[in-house]
């Protein structure tokens, strides 16, 4: 029995991984969750939106690349990053000028808005197909690990390895500003407590003198910010494909309705419950339990519960189980 | 079943476009246009169902059709004894006890009262249910994916003919749909959004995964057609003579031949759907889901069981998707899960639905045509314009070469923006509900 | 006589391009005083109200604040000349604080709101106390507070109400009614539509009975409420 071991194992394996996923599905879920609660439809473009994003943060990267310029051991993107938001929110701003506005003043119902997003979505993934294609683009430079998993076992002289990578430490640690950042900018800023006022009661805040224009777009702009970051974390960490991002969507909407639809902490704890059980229950436990087992009682077979193509199902299966018990999320949440 | 003047006006132009691909472009491609919209007219019109008469808002057209398309694996190959023999018992016996479990689980949530106990219960009951079960079906499984990998490797089907796969398909994703519909109906209108999204994620990966199924990615290729192949069709001596009459060579001729019987099959299904849904929308059950979809609350109020009839709209429309669906796949002769794309098989449907315009069955076979027509021609379009715009260019410029390959994903953008045209100036499409 | 602080004179209009709902109706109220609507339901209380504040188009009439002609204004535009307004239901931000639904009420204002504050806290001690609890978890009178609360942060000249006291208990309905009273000696005109219409009437300088959008009786509140004809059609005797 070797319990330091298992857990060391289990922390390289599972844990990181999932911690690392879980804050990028945060910030995209944050975004989910703040259009819901503005504009009151559910944002089906938001995982192409999010390949924009990245793709243009790529684009700046190796344009940075080229120049020579870079951050030494961090990745490169990092730099890139202001140039992604930038060309987001302009982006957003747009579709929000050319497309969703003309639905909100003549006040169509939320599905209307959802079609319009669909629309946005085609458009969106045409454009970033465009520039990336569908192939797989690494864009991770810098120093790749913070510590190896050779490095750890000389320092600890455990058995078992661990590495931790620096796409993982960025992400856990931009994902932890950035929440830090946003709750204080809705519940301590005038711009902020606006946008809760507008989610909260919207004809009260048009009485307040709050300019609905004006709350909408700080609402894409951060809807934006929190896209590029999600996006480059997750392309940093795991390499960029448009399709993938696609299909983030399914998580994202996940975390967001688990926790209650339009309240942000709700999208970051909805987001971490799908991480960790997506990840938990398609990881395969065995080496685990070799270490955690009497010896002679080792596990034989991989000890998954699911294969890892099934992730969808678990995402699925805890959003079921949730709604059935708990139909506003976990954090109470809007009805719809 | 009113067609205006103006809608036949619409039906005949789409015609006239299609009559002018056979001249200009070839005769095969204008036959592969319009069997493909035929195709997806069935299944916009099974979303027009459940959105243009219920409002139901279903984002997993995909897992719906590539239900329907296992059916035909399953229906027209031939069984596979060897596997049968290897693990055969083992599977069905797993899929039981599978199913038992999750019996099991919803007798003990409706049999004990509401407490701590009855979620450990349910719990144990599904994690000894989830060890039993693996434990039968995984040796049975990997027994059966041992048999003839390269070429088997899965139970085979029932060996039936393969026309019968269309309405067993059908069946397949009314099934699905149920379970689906039992779920999330009822709940809030996005749940069954998300809801479909999941699950039709879910059915890919099964179908990707399960390889003693439908041998996963690996694909079943050579399914039993309900239309002779081309291939057959060239020897016969009246496609030769045809071919002679028209001009052509046989093997064009035979595939047209073969395309057009296809085209056949699939009118005679969609005129038949079309006849019933035109009649059920006109009767007065048709009249009470459309007073359901424009005002719930009142139809509540008057005592219609609002859940129930949404249950069974959103079976039926998934039926229709899953009976196209197996027309597909008997058309394509090959199940290949790789190549469900939700933006193809989901996403698009809804195009057409929304630009034919939602609650019309006409409008959904019309819109199918014009996306479908779309869809197909605007990447050879873009090719040509991406080829003008750099014909300047060397043609070793990597740019060039880099618009050039991107030409293919022109079509989504002008997919998105058909879309947004529509639902701007437009938003009853090009044949309005009446 | 002396132009009222806030007149609605002669209104005619109705919802969108629906039917008339008033028919040159008449509402005023003079500074400090508390001006109450009475009338059956569906007589046109809150409409009249409403068309006061701008809510809806008014085909003929007009409405005046300070003699100023605002009838074009938009409610929005209203508040900021001086009118506050506080719906009869969703008339909170539910989700926030107490003290941020007072911030919000004072949205439009660039000067400092602190001293606005202590007054809502003076006026209504209990918010203080709540201050930091989300509004939507407040009691039914407490919530009815934190509205007038957050009306009042804009320092209007008139306040507007439409049925404060709907759904609170009678002792609840009493103690707003002394905080209505206070807030109108601070100089503050009120408006208010009423079902509780005797004990409203017991508050009101002035008092307006409309039926089917008309005024019908307008008086002082104690000689209405000493009106044999109204208190047999309108007060139950």
């Amino acid at each position: 029995m070797e319990p330091l071991n298992a857990l060391v194992s289990v922390t390289n394996f599972m844990l990181i991984p999932a911690f690392a996923y879980g804050s990028q599905l945060a910030l995209g879920a944050l975004g989910i969750t703040l259009i819901f609660s503005i504009l009151r439809f559910a944002h089906f473009a938001h995982g192409d939106t999010m390949a924009l994003g990245t793709a243009a943060v790529i684009g700046g990267t190796f344009f940075l690349q080229a120049q020579g310029i870079g951050l030494g051991g961090l990745p490169t993107a990092l730099l890139a990053i202001p140039f992604g938001i930038l060309v987001m929110v302009l982006y957003l701003l747009a579709a929000d000028k050319l497309v969703y506005k003309y639905f909100r003043q003549v006040k169509a119902k939320p599905l209307t808005l959802v079609m319009a997003s669909l629309g946005v979505m085609f458009v969106t993934n045409g454009i970033t197909r465009l520039f990336m294609g569908v192939g797989e683009t690494r864009f991770e430079d810098g120093q790749r690990f913070l510590f190896t998993v050779r490095e750890f076992r000389e320092f600890t002289g455990l058995a078992e390895g661990m590495a931790l990578r620096s796409a993982q430490a960025i992400t856990i640690i931009t994902a932890l500003i950035v929440m830090v950042v946003l709750f204080w900018f809705l519940t301590r800023t005038r711009a902020g407590k606006s946008m809760r006022a507008y989610s909260d009661n919207e004809d009260l805040a048009l009485l307040s003198g709050i300019n609905p224009e004006r709350v909408v777009m700080i609402t894409w702009t951060i809807t934006a910010i929190l896209l590029v970051l999600a996006g480059t974390l997750y392309g940093l960490d795991k390499g960029f494909r448009p399709f993938n991002y696609f299909q983030l969507l399914l998580p994202m909407f996940a975390a967001a309705i688990l926790g209650g639809l339009g309240s942000p902490i709700g999208a970051i704890v909805g987001a971490y419950v799908v991480a960790f059980a997506e990840m938990g229950i398609t990881f395969a436990w065995r080496r685990v339990f070799s270490y955690l087992m009497p010896e002679g009682l080792e596990p034989t077979s991989m000890m998954q519960l699911l294969p890892v193509d099934y992730k969808f199902a678990v995402t699925f299966a805890i959003l079921v189980i949730v709604l059935l018990f708990r139909p506003t999320g976990i954090f109470k949440g809007k009805v719809l | 079943m009113s067609l205006t003047a103006r809608d036949l006006g619409l039906f005949a132009i789409m015609g006239a476009v299609l009559a002018m691909v056979a001249m200009f472009q070839s005769p095969q491609l204008a036959v592969t246009i319009l069997n493909m919209s035929l195709i997806s007219a069935i299944m916009a019109l099974g979303v027009n169902m459940q959105w243009g008469y219920a409002g139901l808002f279903n984002v997993g057209i995909m897992g719906f059709t590539a239900v329907g398309g296992l059916a035909v694996v399953l229906i027209a190959q031939p069984p596979v004894p060897e596997a049968w023999a290897a693990g055969g018992l083992g599977i069905l016996l797993g899929l039981m006890l599978g199913v038992a479990t999750i019996l099991a689980a919803v007798v003990v949530y409706k049999r004990m009262s509401p407490s701590k106990l009855r979620g450990f219960a349910i719990f144990g009951v599904l994690v000894a249910g989830y060890l039993i079960t693996s434990y039968v079906f995984g040796p049975a499984k990997q027994a059966v994916q041992a048999v003839n990998p390269a070429s088997e490797g899965y139970l085979g089907g029932a060996n039936l003919p393969v026309i019968l796969a269309w309405p067993v398909g059908g069946i397949f994703a009314a099934g699905v749909a149920w379970l689906v519909g039992k779920v999330s109906l009822g709940l809030r209108s996005d749940y069954l959004a998300i809801a479909t999204l999941g699950i039709s994620e879910i059915v890919i990966a099964v179908l990707k995964h399960e390889r003693w199924l439908a041998r996963g990615v690996n694909n079943v290729t050579g399914i039993d057609r309900p239309v002779p192949r081309p291939v057959d069709l060239q020897p016969q001596p009246w496609v030769q003579s045809l071919a002679e009459t028209l001009g052509w060579s046989v093997s064009q001729t035979a595939s047209v031949v073969s395309g057009l019987g296809y085209s056949l099959l699939f009118l005679i299904v969609l005129a038949i759907l079309i006849w019933l849904a035109e009649r059920a929308l006109n009767s007065p059950w048709g009249r009470m889901m459309r007073a359901i979809r424009d005002n719930e609350v009142s139809a509540r109020a008057m005592g219609k069981d609002v859940t129930r009839r949404h249950l069974m709209i959103f079976v039926l429309g998934s039926a229709v998707c899953g009976l196209a669906g197996a027309m597909m796949v008997s058309m394509d002769g090959q199940l290949t899960p790789g190549s469900y794309e939700p933006l193809r098989f989901t996403f698009l449907i809804w195009v057409m639905v929304i630009v034919g315009g939602s609650g019309n069955n006409w409008g959904s076979v019309l819109g199918a045509f014009v996306i479908w027509f779309l869809w197909v021609q605007v990447e050879p379009a873009g090719r040509w314009f991406m080829d003008l715009v750099t014909s300047g260019m060397a043609d070793t410029s990597a740019l060039r070469q880099h618009l050039l390959d991107s030409a293919a994903y022109m079509r989504l953008l002008t997919m998105g923006v058909a879309l947004l045209l529509m639902l701007r100036f437009a938003p009853r499409g090009l044949i309005p509900e009446r | 006589m002396a132009e009222p602080v806030l007149i609605g004179e002669k209104m005619s209009g109705g919802y969108g391009n629906g039917p008339d709902i008033l028919h040159d109706c008449t509402i005023a109220v003079e500074k400090g005083e508390i001006a109450v609507i009475v009338g059956p339901n569906g007589a046109g209380k809150s409409t009249a109200m409403k068309a006061v504040f701008g809510m809806l188009n008014l085909r003929q009439g007009s409405v005046r604040l300070n003699g100023q002609d605002i009838t074009a204004l938009s409610p929005q535009a209203r508040v900021g000349k001086g009118m506050g307004f506080v719906p009869q239901t969703s008339n909170i931000f539910p989700s926030m604080t107490v003290e941020e639904n007072l911030e919000m009420g004072a949205f439009i204002r660039d000067d400092d709101i602190t001293r606005t504050m202590a007054q809502v806290y003076e006026l209504f001690p209990i918010l203080r106390d709540k201050r930091r609890q989300a509004a939507g978890e407040l009691s039914g009178g407490q919530r009815q507070q934190v509205a007038v609360g957050r009306a009042l942060m804009t320092k209007p000249t008139v306040l507007m109400l439409d049925e404060p006291t709907a759904g609170v208990s009678p002792i609840v309905m009493d103690e707003l009614f002394d905080r209505i009273i206070e807030i109108a000696r601070t100089g503050i005109s009120i408006l208010m539509v009423e079902q509780n219409a005797r004990q409203a009437l017991n508050i009101a300088d002035k008092g307006y009975v409309m039926v089917q959008g008309a005024n019908r009786y307008t008086d002082t509140g104690a000689a209405l409420l000493a009106d044999p004809e109204v208190r047999k059609s309108f007060l139950g005797g």
